[in-house]
């Protein structure tokens, strides 16, 4: 006997006769934004906690007058804080550092977003970040005498591919043979760094004159310009917004999408509906390469114009963070990755003006992602009914498929 | 014991699965609870075993209110479930699985007093007619024997108050009579009894008391005797149904589908489908009748491209078919496969979507790369009206649909084009009687548009009713093809139990006919 409640569905009063309108949608958008806001305020909760056992005026004075002890640590937990949001939204160079951070995310997030629809698990974002760079820069090297027009494109295009090649070995791997794409993933983040230092100790590609790892600048018809002089912001965030548009295309609005949500969902319906299991594992993983190897493109054409090792702060790991924060929705990435786009903006300003260290931005990640993958947990704290949400799904059970 | 039920409501957001619902039933007594999916049978039956807490009512047994918190207050006051899914350890044996739960240990080394139990165990099935090997492995065990261990696990923890949870939906027809015998000789020993059910017949046949619930309310209660078939059919729907499939004589034309020399593989690699022949003509039903696992599920998937030919040639329209499903789709094949939420639809995903599932890439839903939204959306309206498909729109999530609605979702996408071959296992498993009516005679209807009809049942009923030739699978070979005529209830049972034809004497015929009968 089933635990489920015994009853035919419910004819509910508002018989729907037309699609949902905008009204209905955004407050679909709305609803689903319940649990990472809930997440996000008790990460920020439990992260003033940390900074007031962490803050030496409160440790020092806790014995002898808790009142002052306290009210030092609440003075530090809204210096940081204040810090934080200064650094990220507070004057318009803020802004564009907190858009410049989230750029990569955005991309990263909707490669690893798009796998989660398809029910698979990418964990290499990383490496076919790395692939991608490594393979941007060398277009924007190598190719000389093209004008911009040409020549920027090449180099965006061959930092796609070089990250659709890495989605899609483990993508053909998991096809033909079943490799879980968790663990073919992972390795191949090693190889991909391995390889980039390999590179960049051969003499086609390291900077001449140079004896540690670090390649030949991108030649300027390949750079991805700046929006405004004088800020960093450039553009691959229009290359990273209008990637998120496509996805929600190719996800909801074209036949792949279609097949991808299918077999994302359900495979053995998927492959009695005539879909190619196999077919779409590897075209849905080579997209979602293709879309961690253009943040790299966009991270080297837009931002460093040379490739050097360990130029990521992981950005492909923070990407199954945003995705599981997203819903895996394309804007619920964006508006993620602009989150902790400006969480790492508003670091280092923090930083300097409080001398708390960077690392509490992690420990709030952390717990963000923690909330977010343990929806009981924040429904059990504040008491509400939480919907299903893609990928938490994949997050917490993919394991053994 | 008698057991009564006082009142009892429970409700759950947005709805009420029980309203007041009042049940006595008396010592010794087989009282069938008769109701249509979703009419609160398995709500109720939850409520009395402490899963769910009822928000108003009371539950007395022999007089006394009791209350139970979880399902081991229900053991220990006596009540014993066998629930539809076993909840068995198949590696585990006979008496290792009853004595799970309440195990005697020998002390002070804590070793497990299995003796004890098997001599219980032996003692409790003799008495009975529970025939069971006590140091047998459940896995080795058929399905019929497992359910038997179910019921003496109930007794061993001295319930005096047995629920079967829809027991016979996976027994053969032998094995629903040596369960009736089970549950007469219970009864008669004072166990009270409460048969879940929507088979008719079987209440008619086993039942002391019938009580019916229709949208979680009590209908009434009868007995066999002031009650027929079609009564407790219209108690139960709230309107009067049509019980048998009313259908024109066939009118066989060209062969559609040929199957010569077939054999497949299962999942493990053993033949599932040994050396097969069939043929299925245009404005024909043939039905294959047999107990589950018999190579039914793989001769479909073979049929439908799900699962690779070993050996042997299966023709549609005279075209011989690879395995893909796709192509199969198109040559005007339908296919209602056996598992709805496994195979049929993809929860998850809206009405809109699970009617386009297998053809979302041609015209009219899609224009190269891009789904036609409007398209889409105004065919699958086009659909729920057609199929008359309950749903508060076509964007609501087919998982959260009734099971009777779900199936019409997937007739609605299999039956609503030009079909050569329609091909259904397990139409109807798991609907109530109203859906099974509804689809019976969409079937019907696609047979006399002059399609090929290959059912799939483990239902007799059904198979009865529907196939105007009734094959028997057994051990993956047909055993016989029978004219329905000539096919009695009996006879059937006999082959789906491996019984050779041609030795099959009258006399056997007749002696396999229950004593009751």
């Amino acid at each position: 006997m089933t635990s489920r409640p015994d009853v035919t569905a419910a004819p509910t009063a508002e018989a729907g006769a037309r699609p949902p309108d905008l009204g209905a949608r955004v407050r679909g958008a709305l609803g689903s934004l319940v649990v990472p806001a809930l997440a996000m305020l008790t990460a920020l909760v439990i992260g003033a906690l940390v900074i007031i056992l962490s803050d030496p005026g409160f440790l020092a004075n806790v014995g002898r007058d808790p009142v002052a002890a306290l009210s030092a640590g609440i003075g530090s937990v809204a210096a940081a804080y204040g810090g934080l949001i200064g650094g990220s939204v507070g004057s318009p160079r803020a802004w564009s550092e907190t858009l410049l951070q989230a750029t990569p995310l955005i991309l990263t997030g909707l490669a690893v977003a798009l796998s989660f629809r398809a029910g698979l698990f990418n964990i290499g974002a990383e490496g076919q970040l790395y692939m991608g760079a490594a393979t941007s820069v060398y277009a924007g090297f190598a190719l000389t005498g093209l004008p911009a027009f040409v020549h920027l494109p090449v180099a965006v295009l061959a930092g796609i591919a070089g990250g659709a090649l890495w989605g899609f070995i483990p993508g053909l791997l998991k096809a033909r043979t079943g490799a879980h794409e968790v663990i073919v993933t992972i390795m191949l983040n090693y190889v991909a760094y391995r390889f980039v230092d390999w590179l960049l100790n051969q003499p086609f590609y390291q900077r001449e004159g140079r004896d540690d790892q670090i390649s030949r600048f991108v030649a300027e018809s390949a750079e991805l310009p700046r929006f405004v002089e004088g800020f960093r912001t450039h553009w691959g965030l229009a290359l990273a917004i209008a990637a998120a548009v496509f996805v929600s295309w190719l996800l909801f609005r074209s036949t792949k999408g279609f097949e991808f949500r299918a077999v994302g969902l359900n495979p053995a319906a998927a492959r009695y509906a005539g879909m190619s299991i196999g077919g779409t594992l590897i075209l849905a993983l080579a997209i979602s390469g293709g879309l961690a190897g253009l943040a790299g493109a966009s991270e080297m054409l837009g931002s460093n114009h040379t490739l050097t090792p360990g130029f990521s702060p992981g950005w492909g790991f923070d990407a199954i963070a945003l995705a599981l924060l997203g819903g895996s929705r394309p804007l619920g990435v964006v508006f993620a990755a602009l989150l902790f786009g400006g969480l790492r903006a508003g670091a280092t300003p923090m930083q300097a003006a409080t001398g708390i260290p960077i690392d509490l931005v992690v420990v709030i990640q952390a717990l963000v992602i923690m909330f977010i993958a343990a929806p009981a947990l924040v429904r059990g704290i504040f008491r509400i009914r939480a919907e299903r949400r893609i990928g938490s799904e994949v997050f917490t059970k993919g394991w053994g498929a | 014991m008698k057991l009564e039920l006082r009142g009892i409501t429970k409700g759950f957001p947005g709805v009420v699965a029980n309203d007041g619902v009042d049940l006595v039933v008396r010592p010794g007594e087989i009282h069938a609870l008769l109701g249509e999916n979703g009419a609160g049978k398995s709500t109720l039956m939850n409520v009395l075993y402490g899963l769910y807490q009822p928000d108003a009512g009371q539950i007395l047994l022999d007089d006394r209110p009791v209350s139970f918190r979880d399902p081991g207050d229900a053991i220990a006051a006596g009540i014993g479930m066998v629930h539809q899914h076993f909840m068995l350890i198949p590696v585990f044996t006979v008496t290792e699985n009853v004595m799970l739960g309440t195990e005697s240990v020998r002390t002070p080394i804590g070793l497990l007093h299995q003796a004890d139990a098997r001599r219980r165990i032996v003692e409790l099935s003799d008495r009975h007619g529970l025939r069971v090997d006590p140091d047998a492995r459940v896995e080795d065990l058929p399905v019929g024997v497992r359910q038997r261990v179910e019921i003496i696990k109930t007794l061993y923890r001295r319930s005096n108050i047995l629920v079967l949870d829809e027991p016979t939906a996976v027994l053969t027809p032998q094995e629903i009579e040596d369960l009736f015998a089970v549950m007469r000789s219970l009864a008669k020993a004072g166990t009270s009894i409460i048969f879940i059910t929507h088979k008719l017949n079987e209440v008619q046949e086993v039942a002391d008391r019938i009580t019916v619930l229709r949208r979680g309310r009590v209908v009434g209660t009868t007995t066999p005797a002031e009650s027929d078939e079609s009564s407790l059919a219209r108690m139960m729907v709230g309107r009067p149904v049509q019980l048998q499939v009313a259908k024109e004589q066939p009118k066989p034309a060209e062969a559609v589908l040929e199957i010569s020399g077939l054999r497949v593989l299962d999942d493990r690699g053993h033949v599932a489908v040994r050396d097969l022949d069939l043929t299925v003509r245009a404005g024909e039903i043939v039905a294959i009748a047999g107990v589950q696992g018999n190579g039914q599920t793989e001769l479909v998937e073979a049929v439908t491209g799900l699962r690779p030919l070993e050996a042997g040639e299966v023709r549609i329209a005279g075209e011989a078919i690879r395995p893909d499903p796709r192509r199969i789709f198109a040559a005007g094949v339908a296919h209602v496969p056996e598992d709805r939420m496994e195979e049929g639809l993809v929860p998850g995903f809206t009405c809109a979507e699970n009617l386009i599932l297998n053809s979302y890439y041609l015209r009219p839903f899609a224009d190269g790369l891009t789904l036609k939204r409007d398209a889409i959306v105004a065919t699958c309206r086009e659909l729920v009206g057609e199929y008359d498909i309950r749903t508060p729109s076509v964007f609501n999530d087919v998982a959260n649909l009734s099971g009777g609605n779900q199936q019409k979702v997937i007739v609605a996408r299999e039956f609503s084009r030009p079909l050569k071959l329609l091909v259904a296992a397990q139409p109807t498993r798991g609907l109530d009687v109203g859906s099974i009516e509804y689809i019976h005679r969409r079937i019907v209807e696609k047979r006399d548009e002059g399609t090929a009809v290959l059912i799939v049942s483990t239902e007799l009923e059904e198979v009865l009713s529907l196939g105007d030739r009734i094959a028997v699978m057994y051990q993956g070979v047909i055993v016989d093809v029978l004219d329905p005529s000539e096919a009695t209830p009996e006879r059937l049972g006999l082959l789906m139990g491996g019984a050779h034809p041609e030795e099959l004497t009258p006399e056997e015929v007749a002696a396999a006919v229950p004593a009751s009968a």
